[in-house]
């Protein structure tokens, strides 16, 4: 079922089996997003409310951030090797900037009313919207604004892995958690509240549902293919990256640090570069979090954020890409959805005393144990899911299941 | 200073806390020749490799790479202090002034002269000590004694991840693909290594599924990737069949002629020591002891007495 992520051979010293399976998997990987963005585009639009479609939408919504949020922590943790807590404060440095950049200029007297309306007085969609309209006007705005959101983040990142980076697996842990328990601090202090509005929440700024077409009296709404689109795109960078010939140092690096460097790989260097990459994304992921929940406070960004995240790279496989995305998708669904109706007190009729509150913790809990425990690999491994390959796992089944007989009987004797 | 000397190691101590590993040790690598280290277990001959490539500072010495010096420790300054209070009568480094030296001594002075041409350096408090990637940028690569190739890599990707450090491109223009036709480069020119070792076949297996001989093989194609001029080899011959170590033998005499390489190698393997060998230098306990053409080593009393008292043991 399983592919190895660096196949690196070029076209021409491919097996033809080889060459096909990778044009059928292209294609096919085409064919399905197209299909998927449409369906996204369905369910924004056309499908009737009710309780799925609400439960639905914002489970892909979030999902999908979190998906990227774990593949930005995968490269750096699952693919670099650098043990590094610091996603939360780079998220929420990418939420901040987002927000702030992006809250209309009309909005900041009510939103900072504490701090006199604010140091900052534009807004990067309302400055689009006054030329391409209000629909077209914050998909651009907000696009950019996402992009500045990522690289602020990702020059933290530069500031603070000079010194961090020099650190062995243990200490870059505890560092990198200590810098983002330091964000979350600065961000709420009050003293920098003409920026960030000190303890109180960010609201008003461009969310999802202002990612829209109006044509006429109709309005089409875009919010869950916006967030595929970044997500799509930004997933798509990173696996370009990783089957780069840098992706292939970052391994090395991962694999053994001595060999690496003795194979002229500056160490530094690439620890730099992924640090930045993941951070970059952690940023992204911020700033499309903050679009996905409408209001932004720093208090939420704590560092149990970041091992949520962690969880999940480990749950889908430290070291696969396609691992961190089902993950993501499936601890999503079943934390925000699937398990709900055990704090609701009740299955469908039946009153169930000790379904309350905080039940839903102790089942998740005790679920995410035991695949811990027993499947410390993850889901996929360190292997990436691709259609071939699934095809085969399904072909191949039998001759499995005859194998496993053999080498039953084998040991047997 | 002469021309043929590739690699020329002065002086060079490296002690962990009260371990001298190495003592003073100074050689030299002829360009185009197969050079020897050997000694008795824990002699101190990894070490000097460490020194040499950048993953050791030395406590002292000089080390120089076609001439330009690449790692360079002198005690003065800061260094000479701790230097000097661990039994400083052992260290004779000639960078040290030793207590009673009269500065106005012409053999003092013309020596410093001759250390200056080598290392305008000598004699300041300027360290150099680069780290073990911008020394093999220069043309020096190795192998382990315990081999370390990267193991969650395939055969093909070991050899190709190698070949990144002298790749032309950028971050932008490998993700981007602009750059395709190096990475295509270096596909083919790993192909080619991988078929002069016989590995091709091996592409797609992991690494470390290998047998023990083959990932040697393994590891000194992934050094020839890195396009060295100097090649060091730490135990080549370790966990090889007869029959393997007399292949290895030719091979490393072939790649010798290939690449115009200079080779250097530490091996307990005396057979293919003597056999391959255009100089050996002997070490024990840190500290050279014999150095010769092979004939004389195999006669040689001191060599004699070292091997076997380590072997009493
Ligand atoms: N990083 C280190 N810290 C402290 N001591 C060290 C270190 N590296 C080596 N040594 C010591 O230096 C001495 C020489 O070790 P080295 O590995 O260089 O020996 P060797 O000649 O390569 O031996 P072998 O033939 O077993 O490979 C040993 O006594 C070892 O314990
Ligand atoms: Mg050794």
């Amino acid at each position: 079922m399983f592919k190895k992520i660096n196949n690196a051979l070029n076209p021409s010293l491919r097996h033809p089996e080889q060459e096909r399976a990778s044009r059928i998997n292209k294609v096919g990987a085409i064919i399905l997003l197209a299909i998927l963005y449409v369906f996204l585009f369905v369910l924004d639009n056309f499908l009737p409310a009710g309780s799925f479609t609400g439960m639905l939408i914002p489970v892909l919504r979030k999902g999908a951030i979190y998906a990227l949020l774990c593949v930005s922590m995968n490269l750096l943790n699952g693919f670099t090797g650098l043990f590094s807590l610091g996603q939360a404060g780079f998220m929420l440095i990418g939420g901040y900037a987002y927000a702030i950049l992006s809250i209309p200029a009309s909005q900041h007297a009510a939103v900072y009313q504490y701090f006199d309306g604010g140091a900052i007085q534009f807004s990067i969609p309302e400055f689009f919207s006054s030329f391409l309209g209000a629909g077209l006007g914050s998909f651009v705005g907000s696009i950019i604004c996402i992009i500045i959101a990522g690289v602020i983040a990702a020059l933290f990142a530069a500031l603070i892995g000079i010194p961090v980076l020099r650190l062995k697996s243990d200490y870059l842990a505890i560092a990198t958690l200590g810098f983002a328990e330091i964000i979350r601090a600065i961000f709420q202090w009050n003293g920098f509240g003409i920026i960030t509005n000190g303890s109180n929440l960010l609201r008003k700024y461009t969310a999802l549902s202002d990612i829209r077409w109006d044509i006429g009296s109709v309005s089409l709404k875009f919010g869950t293919v916006f967030v595929f689109l970044i997500v799509t795109i930004c997933i798509l960078l990173i696996v370009l990256l990783i089957n780069s010939s840098y992706g292939r140092a970052f391994n090395a690096v991962r694999d053994d640090e001595i060999s690496a460097e003795a194979m002229g790989i500056n160490l530094f260097k690439h620890k730099m570069m992924s640090f930045i990459i993941s951070s970059f994304f952690a940023g992204v992921g911020g700033a499309l979090l903050a679009m996905y929940q409408t209001t932004i406070q720093s208090a939420a960004f704590t560092s149990a954020m970041t091992y949520e995240i962690l969880l999940m790279v480990v749950i889908g496989g430290i070291g696969s890409v396609s691992g961190s995305g089902i993950a993501a998708f499936l601890y999503i669904a079943a934390n925000e959805w699937w398990l709900r109706f055990l704090d609701s007190g009740s299955i469908g009729s039946i009153e169930v005393s000790f379904f309350r509150g905080g039940f839903r913790k102790v089942i998740f809990s005790i679920a995410i144990m035991i695949i811990v425990l027993f499947f410390s690999r993850g889901i996929m491994g360190d292997k990436e899911l691709s259609i071939t390959g699934v095809i085969n796992w399904f072909k191949n089944r039998k001759e499995r299941k005859l194998a496993k007989k053999i080498n039953a009987s084998k040991e047997g004797e | 200073m002469n021309e043929d000397i590739v690699l020329h190691v002065e002086n060079v101590t490296m002690q962990f806390g009260g371990v001298v590993a190495v003592n003073n040790l100074s050689l030299d690598v002829p360009k185009g020749k197969i050079i020897a280290l050997i000694g008795p277990n824990g002699a101190g001959k990894t070490t000097a490799f460490n020194c040499i490539t950048g993953v050791y500072e030395p406590t002292n010495g000089l080390i120089t790479f076609n001439g330009e010096p690449i790692v360079r420790n002198h005690p003065v300054g800061a260094m000479k202090k701790t230097y000097a209070g661990l039994n400083a009568d052992r260290y004779t480094s000639k960078f040290v002034l030793p207590k009673e030296f009269d500065e106005s001594d012409d053999a003092y002075e013309k020596r410093k002269e001759a250390l200056k041409e080598i290392d305008k350096y000598a004699f300041t408090d300027t360290q150099l000590a680069p780290t073990a990637d911008k020394i093999t940028n220069c043309g020096i690569a190795r192998t382990f004694q315990n081999i370390r190739l990267w193991k969650s890599m395939t055969v093909f990707d070991n050899v190709l991840t190698a070949k990144h450090m002298r790749a032309k491109q950028n971050l932008f223009s490998a993700t981007f693909r602009t750059s395709i036709a190096e990475e295509n480069r270096m596909k083919e020119e790993t192909v080619q290594l991988l078929e002069e070792q016989n590995l091709f076949r091996f592409k797609d297996d992991l690494a470390t599924s290998l047998p023990y001989g083959l990932q040697r093989r393994l590891e000194i194609a992934r050094a020839l990737a890195t396009n060295p001029t100097l090649l060091l080899l730490d135990e080549p011959a370790a966990g090889m069949t007869p029959q393997e170590t007399v292949e290895l033998c030719e091979f490393i005499k072939e790649i010798r002629n290939k690449y115009n390489l200079s080779v250097f190698l530490i091996e307990h393997h005396m057979d293919l020591v003597m056999q391959i060998s255009d100089y050996i230098y002997v070490i024990d306990f840190g500290s050279e002891i014999a150095q010769g053409v092979p004939k004389d080593i195999q006669t040689n009393q001191a060599v004699i007495n070292a091997y076997l008292g380590a072997d009493n043991e």
